[in-house]
Parts: C-alpha cells; structure tokens; sequence
C-alpha cells in the first residue's frame, strides 16, 4: 500500500470548479425549493380540498421515492418534452422538485405551531388571510422549524452528489473523472470526502449566522432566560 | 408503456426489488448493531468513548453516502483489499445507517424522564441494570417512530448502489433501459414499486408517532 497525494495537487483547479458547481447547484435549489415549499405548506392548509388532496399527494410521492429515480425522471422526462437543456439545469429543477416537498412538510409544521390566537387576533383586525400568513404567521412558524430546515438543506447539499450520475459536473462528478484519469480512487475520493465535510461544516455555518440575523428575538430571548 | 404487459421485464425488476428490500434488511440490521454501539458511546462517561463517537457521526453524516461508497468500491482494492458490489454497498450502507441511528437513539435515550434515572440510582440498580432494566425498554417505545421512518430512508438510499453495478431495483431499471430504450416508462414503473414499499414505511410511523404523541418533542417545535 503506497499513498500518493501529490498528483492531486495539479488538478486543484478543477476540485474548486467541482465544489463551486456543488456550491451553485444546492444554493440555488434551497432557495427555490425552501420558496415553493413554503406556498405548498399554505396551499396544504387551504380550504380547498381538492388543492390539499393535490399537495399532500405531490409531497408523499416525492418523499416516498429515491432522488435519484426523481433525478433520472427529470432528466428523461425533459428530453421528452422539448429541447436538450443542460444537465446542470435539469439537475437544479430534479433537486428544487424534491426539497420543495421536504420543506412543505417542515414549515406546515411551523404553520400548525401557530396559536389559533394568533390567526384570530389578525383576523380581527381585519387582516385578509393572505395578510397573516405574510405578517403574523410566516415569521415566527419558520423561526420555530428552523433547526430541521438547516438540517435539511445540508442534507440536499449532500444528496446533490447524486446528480453526477447524469453527468453534471460537481464535485463526485470531477472526483469520478480524476480517479478514471489517476488509477489513485482512494486518494480521490478521501480527499473528496474532506472537501464535501468542510462544504457541510461551511454551510451549518452560513445557515446559523442567516438564523441569527432574521430572527434576533429568540436569540434575545434565549439569553434573557438563561441569564 | 408496452413494458408494462411484458411478463420478463416485470420479473426482472420484481427481482431486483427483492434485492432491494434484502440490501435494506442488511443495513439495517448491521447498521443497527453498530448505530446502538455508537448511541451508547454517545452518553458514555468516558470522555473518550463519547468523542469518538461524535466524530464519527460529523464525518459520516458530513460526507455523502455516494462518496462513501465509492471509497469502499473503487478505493479499498486499490490498496490491495478486494470487494465485491454486495460487499461495498452492505458496508457503505452499514456506515451510512449507524451514524444516523445513532444519532436518533441516542437521542431517544436521553428523553427518558431524567426522574426515571434518578429513581434507578435510587434503587441501587447498578449501571447496567439501569440501563438494560429501567431506560432501554423505555426508550425503544420512543425510538420506534423514528426508526420506522429512517427505514424508508434506508430502503430510497440503497438505490445509490446500482452505481457500483448491484442489481438492486434501480440497476434492473438501467439494464432493460439498455434494451428496450424506454427510460421514461421504465422509471415510472421503478418509482411506483419503490412508492409501494416506502409508503406503507411511512404510514406506520406517522400511525406510530401519533400514538406515542412525541412528535413534537422530536421536531422540536415547542419555542
């Protein structure tokens, strides 16, 4: 057994590429998913029941599959359609598709938190439904959830590994190719591994300073009630 | 959707779906033995007993199960170890699972009532007994929920090893995409089997779950 590092130091450019691609790819499915996600969770507590029948069912299919069927389904189901996009495209639509369903389940949660006095307090002064979800209930019910929805999206960030396999460029995707070039699969992809930790370390990191700056209240309160 | 009245092709794929749910019960059952070792490490006395499981539930649960599985696959036999696909997936899916059930069982564990603790010590019962006679039993009837609902997570992240050529449910799919060029269809069907046998999962737990009404308690949603 010889260990040798040093070959991946001539392809450091094109690890940073692959991370940066990681770094593309989930940061913009967490906000579009984490987006859609939410007005699923409005649209599950609507007083329609056909547009509760519809979500429940969107958001039990998703999580009831694995992601790499819904990437394949994406990816061929789009081709199907129309033009060939690019596979990074398909692979943000794949992952927005599957994290809105996983977001809806969280922050309906944080909606079903909400005292029923909030939602009467704001309807009592006259606030249409629209109004306090967006003023009053919104906040407060992402604040609550806000520790699985970290969660959550380091998880996606993780799973976005998956969509190597339609030869999207990220991180495992130019791990694959180095170790196909170098012979050297264990050097890859310990390194690799190292690299997605410190991505996951890095991202825990963003989402708790995002915590601290949206919602400043519980931080106060936390440290009134342990002071 | 021809493939659909195609007895050869709905075998085979039933086939690989049987592999499927065996490479689950595999990982959960080694994962689970490891995953209760690392639960226990986790509240241990010894200082250094619950580090080294901390750090290895922020490795493993920081590092993708594809990249894990790649390691093991295409890493180890470049260091002179040889394994086979059923190898490869049942060890990554073994690390995989153990690193998260621990993480639920131990959290399971630590919501036993502080005063059923302090009652064992009470009683004399020494450590293990405490443990084994008093906490355990206790926390198996908090933990089952959760567990139920890792399971589906289990059975959706073995499709990862079709990479690695395991011909579980997803490979079967790319073999007879391979030849009838239907991929559309043929993942249709992949994805409906596999709701088939993640949904009830899910069900169960949320009926579980219900019952023993700590919900709440794990999705930490009291302010």
């Amino acid at each position: 057994m010889n260990l040798n590092y040093s070959f991946l130091a001539q392809h450091i450019p094109k690890l940073v590429d692959g991370a940066w691609m990681t770094i593309v790819l989930s940061s913009s499915s967490i906000a579009l998913g984490f987006i859609i996600g939410t007005l699923l969770a409005v649209a599950r507590r609507s007083s329609f029941p056909v547009l509760r029948f519809l979500t429940a069912a969107y958001v039990e299919i998703i999580r009831n599959t694995p992601l790499l069927i819904q990437i394949f389904l994406t990816f061929f189901g789009l081709s199907m359609l129309g033009p060939r996009l690019p596979a990074a495209l398909v692979a943000v639509i794949a992952l927005t598709i599957n994290t809105a369903a996983y977001s809806s389940e969280i922050v309906r949660a944080g909606f079903d938190s909400i005292k029923p006095g909030q939602w009467e307090a704001g309807e009592a002064l006259g606030l249409s439904r629209a109004q306090v979800y967006w003023h009053v209930a919104l906040l407060p019910a992402i604040e609550r959830v806000y520790p699985s929805l970290s969660s959550q999206f380091v998880l996606l960030m993780l799973a976005s590994s998956i969509t190597s396999q339609i030869s999207v460029e990220e991180l495992t995707g130019v791990a694959n190719y180095l170790q196909a070039t170098s012979y050297r699969p264990f050097e890859t992809y310990t390194v690799t591994a190292l690299i997605y930790l410190a991505l996951s370390l890095a991202l825990r990191g963003v989402l708790w300073l995002v915590g601290r700056i949206i919602f400043p209240r519980q931080h106060r309160l936390r440290k009134a009630v342990t002071a | 959707m021809n493939i659909l009245f195609n007895q050869t092709y709905i075998g085979f794929l039933l086939n690989g779906a049987l592999w499927t749910i065996l490479l689950s019960a595999l990982a959960f059952f080694f994962g689970g033995f490891v995953g209760g070792a690392i639960a226990l490490m986790r509240i241990s006395p010894a200082r250094w007993a619950r580090s080294m499981a901390t750090l290895y539930i922020q490795l493993i649960q920081g590092t993708p199960l594809m990249v894990i599985l790649f390691l093991i696959y295409f890493g180890l036999p470049a260091l002179g170890v040889n394994v086979s696909p059923l190898i490869a997936a049942t060890v990554s899916m073994t690390i995989y699972v153990s690193a998260y059930l621990g993480e639920i069982w131990r959290g399971s564990i630590q919501s036993v009532p502080k005063e059923q603790w302090e009652a064992a010590e009470c009683l004399a019962l020494t450590r293990t007994q405490r443990m084994t006679q008093v906490i355990l039993p206790q926390a198996v009837r908090i933990a089952t929920p959760p567990t139920v609902g890792f399971l589906v997570q289990i059975v959706k992240n073995t499709s990862l090893v079709s990479v690695v050529g395991f011909v579980e449910l997803a490979r079967s799919a790319q073999l007879i995409n391979n030849s009838t060029f239907q991929p559309f269809a043929v993942y249709m069907i992949v994805a409906v089997i596999y709701f088939a046998i993640c949904f009830p999962l899910s069900m169960l737990s949320r009926k579980l779950e219900a019952r023993t009404g700590y919900a709440g308690k794990k999705q930490g949603l009291t302010p």
